[in-house]
């Protein structure tokens, strides 16, 4: 087990796993997406009060899900990085901040094309909403705050502090509808109750989200490699790779 | 004690330091942070007088009045305790319905209705097809 870990960790190993699993999650995620996508549009009702209006929700709800998800897997990457030193750690953080950006700028901009008809606004300060768009700015800051660091170790080091600090606010987009009154509605499906949607709406949705898990981690690894490949060029083992040595 | 264990407590004061900041400051401003009052807290006097505030509650069945020939309506919010008198001169959002939840953004007027700037539709999380809304027992109402 400890010898799996420390083969995990190292980068030329790192680099040859990816590359081998990227294209599986990539293929799982594009039939998963493209089926999903289908029986969101064709093969679920329409709903009682939104009509077709409703199916919007296929995008929005996974992508509002990974958004907290990558900020999660981003932020243990960080804290992992931090407390071990593992540098493959920080090049995982460092992976994740533009994929969860976008996954956040994704539920923000269907939710905002989704309030328009239904509620009647585009926008609106209520408290999940906000905080979902304090989620966009920590990754932004998280990838400026990478960026205007030359020295990759201290830029690793400052990130990961930001992205541990910024963690808090995953609780409290999650609870914001519960704990206060909120124009966005309460959870559908992450609650203890049973989830308050119709089957036949339920299962697109989460296979759909499964295909967005599927994507992100297809993704991932292939922008790990990238950035593994970055920090190691001076490595020998990359060198041999490229065949520059 | 070794310092990656050191680095590991670090890493846990740091979470915890934040979370407690958050968790006062959020106390602090949990009255900014409600985004309506409910008829019963209008009715209470907890609703700022003087300027302009949201109210939520259920349009009441029955409640909607459409003056001809304008955008005037009027209905009443209810939280089912206590009902706030709405007037609004403007466009109703699509799920605007009698037994719908609905925020409205303005004024207490002196006569005691709410004069409405904005009215927005709150959405509920329940998501089903139009044939299992109608064999429910109490199929929410509808103005159309």
């Amino acid at each position: 087990m400890r010898k799996f870990w420390h083969e995990l960790a190292s980068p030329p190993h790192f680099y040859r796993l990816a590359g081998r699993l990227s294209p599986w999650f990539g293929w799982v995620a594009a039939v998963l997406i493209v089926g999903s996508g289908w029986a969101g549009l064709f093969w679920a009702p329409p709903d009682y009060q939104q009509g077709d209006a409703f199916r919007i929700i296929y995008v929005h709800v996974p992508s509002a899900w990974m958004s907290l998800f990558v900020y999660v897997v981003m932020a243990t990457a960080a804290a992992i990085g931090l407390i071990w030193r593992i540098k493959l750690a920080h090049a995982v953080a460092a992976s994740c901040a533009p994929l969860g950006a976008s996954f956040t700028f994704l539920a923000l901009a269907t939710g905002s094309i989704w309030g328009k008809p239904m509620w009647g606004t585009w926008w609106e300060w209520d408290a999940r909403l906000t905080s979902e768009l304090i989620l966009l700015f920590l990754y932004a800051g998280y990838m400026a705050l990478r960026g205007s660091i030359d020295d990759t170790a201290r830029a690793d080091r400052a990130s990961a502090v930001l992205a541990l600090v910024g963690v808090v606010n995953v609780p409290i987009i999650h609870y914001s509808v519960i704990w206060w009154s909120s124009l966005h509605q309460g959870p559908t499906v992450t609650k203890l109750d049973a989830p308050s949607i119709a089957v036949s709406m339920l299962v697109p949705l989460l296979t759909m989200s499964f295909g967005f898990m599927c994507y992100f981690a297809a993704v991932l690894l292939a922008r790990v490699r990238g950035e593994v490949l970055e920090r190691e060029r001076n490595a020998r083992w990359v060198r041999q790779y490229s065949g520059l040595s | 004690m070794t310092p990656r264990r050191q680095r590991m407590i670090l890493v846990g004061l740091v979470l915890l330091g934040v979370g407690l900041a958050a968790g006062f400051a959020l106390r602090a401003f949990q009255e900014n942070l409600l985004y309506f009052y409910s008829p019963s807290e209008v009715a209470a006097g907890s609703a700022p007088a003087g300027r302009a505030f949201r109210v939520g509650g259920m349009v009441a069945d029955g409640s909607v009045e459409r003056a001809p020939g304008s955008l005037e309506v009027r209905f009443v919010l209810t939280d089912f305790a206590h009902t706030v008198p709405v007037r609004y001169t403007g466009v109703l959002p699509d799920l605007f319905r009698e037994g719908q939840g609905t925020i409205a953004r303005g004024r207490l007027s002196a006569d005691g209705d709410f004069i409405a700037e904005e009215v927005l539709a709150k959405h509920d999380e329940n998501y089903m097809p139009p044939e299992v809304a109608q064999s429910l027992v109490s199929p929410p109402a509808r103005s159309e």
